[in-house]
């Protein structure tokens, strides 16, 4: 223990009260600054580790990846390292031979219980949606989570179908939900009996998702063909 | 950065995602102040002031740290921000209306400790809320404890009259009540929509 | 620097924390994040061993600056340093498992407000040497850690029919769903409760018993 005790009933010197607080505060922060450096390698990993795993569960014939940014003008760059806060990315998924397989687009919107953030992988030369993967939700165990584990709800995601319309700018049949069994088109997402506002909040995100990015990706195919 | 509408934040904060009984947050002065209505309703005010303050400067914050790059700060900071709003509602409240000070005793201080107001500052943060955002949110968080805090004194003041066995009476009795309290709120999940 | 490091009070410091003074169930202290990360065996445990660092590490610090640290600005010095090892531990977490960090989510960062180790660091550590603060700390820790834990089982077996994520019922059983939600916890928290009520009950009615028998 360092600095003389002060006597009981004394008044602390106000230099006391400074020295106590400005040596802790200091000391806090030299930790705090050293774990944060310490640490930081190992949880950029951890992210990246985890960002491919999801890329390559949505997109199965991806064995690298690399992400991309919007660009003005509608276009895309490659993003290496840390992206820019606030961009909107997207990950482009490329088979051995350096061949773009698809591009991995995230996607998030209000659930049952709260926002749910999905990956969903798109395959251009199929038009379609063919990987799904939950990343984060709160939906009520049980039945709402069933949008992670259901088979039959997953298999919807193994070709919905998005194509374009003549104009390239919107899709020609967006994406809707039906009631359970009732699945007739490809671009239907069949539901959850009693896990109905989980999987309508799905396709709805899927929906205003797949409006907004796919007519653009399109456009910009070229920009994601190099790879890594 | 989301587009969820302002009354939608603050019906989910309030109803759906009710910081007490969905989250968890400000147990502490939920079981212990909720025994009398009048103090339950103060408490209520004084936690959604002092959670309206803190949102706004966790927001401020938030953007500092952003611009400094230095997200680790952002703990000691909060709860710095926290501790002082407190302090500062504490003389207010003292000036004001001494009985309401010393009505609330304890636990004004505890508010510091109120896990609800720096849960509210982090949630925030990680969902990136904008400024008009946060204030909606706060003030959705605040009127769902208080409304929470409300019910409980009611519930109670009630349960004063009626015959409990003793091994329950107290805090379990309590927390059975907001256990059934919990499972009716979430009546309003799909509310938000 | 530490008092005298008798063995005798040391380990009652200790056990203290297990049963006699437990947090969780005899001193009602930590709730929220008792209640919030319970909801499976694995978060309860990991929960309790990060609660438990936070205690340990912020105990040893304000005992070891107890002479150092004026009393006006005690409250305040404290939050700082618990403020610090949550930090430290939300970063360690990320590092080791960032899977762990979402199921725990921003309750690690709430670790900071769990009045458990304010109110040890106030009570104890500012008044204690370092043996006697560390002990306590492990002591508490524990008892959180243990409390934590008989919550998170006992909802996950309810909840999932499962233990550590192990299934353990016939796949017909249907799991009691209650249990995982936030209801589930307040239930559960107010059975144990009831169990050490009993218990405290039948010890008070023994020693009065006894008393009686004595006259």
């Amino acid at each position: 223990m360092n600095g003389p005790p002060v006597a009981a009933g004394a008044p602390p010197s106000v230099w006391h009260m400074y020295r106590a607080m400005v040596g802790v505060g200091l000391g806090c922060a030299v930790l705090i600054v050293s774990v944060y450096q310490f640490t930081a390698p190992a949880i950029a990993r951890n992210r990246a580790e985890a960002l491919r795993a999801a890329i390559f569960h949505v997109l199965p014939d991806a064995r690298s990846s690399r992400s991309f940014r919007v660009a003005p003008g509608d276009r895309f760059e490659a993003v290496e390292g840390e992206a820019p806060a606030g961009s909107r990315l997207v990950h482009a998924g490329y088979d051995e031979g350096g061949r773009l397989v698809g591009l991995a687009v995230e996607a998030e919107g209000m659930g049952y219980q709260d926002v749910i953030r999905v990956l969903y992988g798109y395959a251009f030369e199929r038009d379609a949606v063919i990987g799904f993967q939950v990343l984060e939700s709160r939906e009520t165990p049980g039945l709402g989570d069933r949008i992670e584990t259901d088979p039959a709800f997953l298999a919807n995601f193994e070709h919905l179908d998005v194509s374009l319309d003549e104009t390239g700018a919107a899709p020609l049949h967006p994406v809707e939900s039906v009631k359970h069994g009732q699945k007739q088109h490809p671009w239907q997402v069949d539901g959850i009996t009693g896990a109905t506002i989980s999987s309508v909040a799905i396709a709805a995100i899927l929906r205003n998702s797949t409006a907004w990015w796919i007519p653009r990706i399109r456009r910009s195919l070229d920009d994601f063909r190099e790879a890594p | 950065m989301s587009d969820t509408p302002l009354w939608s934040i603050f019906v989910n904060a309030c109803l759906i995602n009710n910081f007490v009984l969905a989250y968890f947050l400000g147990l502490c002065p939920f079981l212990g102040v909720s025994g009398k209505l009048a103090t339950a309703t103060r408490m209520g005010g004084a936690v959604t002031f002092v959670m309206l303050v803190s949102s706004v400067c966790a927001f401020g914050i938030q953007q500092l740290l952003t611009a400094i790059d230095a997200p680790y700060l952002r703990l000691i900071s909060f709860i710095a921000v926290i501790a002082s709003t407190v302090q500062l509602v504490e003389m207010f409240i003292k000036k004001v209306s001494p009985a309401l000070f010393r009505a609330l005793g304890i636990f004004l201080p505890l508010i510091t400790t109120n896990c609800a107001i720096l849960g509210l500052a982090l949630f925030q943060t990680n969902k990136g809320y904008d400024f008009a955002q946060c204030l909606a949110y706060a003030l959705g968080a605040g009127a769902g404890f208080t409304l929470a805090l409300v019910l409980m004194a009611g519930l109670r003041e009630k349960l004063e009259l009626a015959e409990v066995p003793d091994v329950v009476q107290g805090t379990a009795l309590s927390l059975v009540l907001a256990g059934i309290l919990s499972i009716a709120f979430m009546g309003f999940a799909g509310l938000g929509g | 620097m530490s008092g005298p490091l008798a063995q005798t009070p040391t380990t009652d410091e200790f056990i203290k924390g297990l049963w006699r003074d437990n947090p969780v169930f005899v001193q009602v202290l930590g709730m929220c994040p008792a209640l919030a990360v319970s909801n499976t065996a694995r978060n309860a445990l990991a929960m309790g061993l990060a609660t438990s660092f936070v205690l340990l590490m912020s105990n040893a610090v304000v005992s070891s600056l107890r002479h150092f640290i004026p009393k006006q600005v005690r409250i305040a010095t404290y939050i700082l340093v618990i403020a610090t090892f949550v930090t430290v531990v939300d970063y360690a977490i990320q590092a080791v498992s960032l899977e762990l960090h979402k199921a725990l989510g921003a309750f690690i960062s709430l670790i900071v407000v769990n009045c458990l180790i304010l109110g040890r660091a106030e009570a104890f550590a500012s008044k204690n040497g370092l043996g006697r603060s560390t002990m306590d700390a492990l002591g508490m820790g524990l008892g959180f850690t243990v409390a934590l834990f008989a919550l998170g089982a006992v909802r996950e077996m309810l909840g999932s029919g499962t233990f550590f994520g192990f299934p353990l019922f016939h796949e017909n059983f249907q799991p009691w769903i209650v249990m995982i939600l936030p209801s589930g916890g307040f239930f559960t928290l107010a059975g144990w409760l009831l169990v050490f009520n009993v218990r405290a009950q039948r010890r008070e009615r023994a020693a009065a018993l006894d008393e009686e028998a004595l006259r």
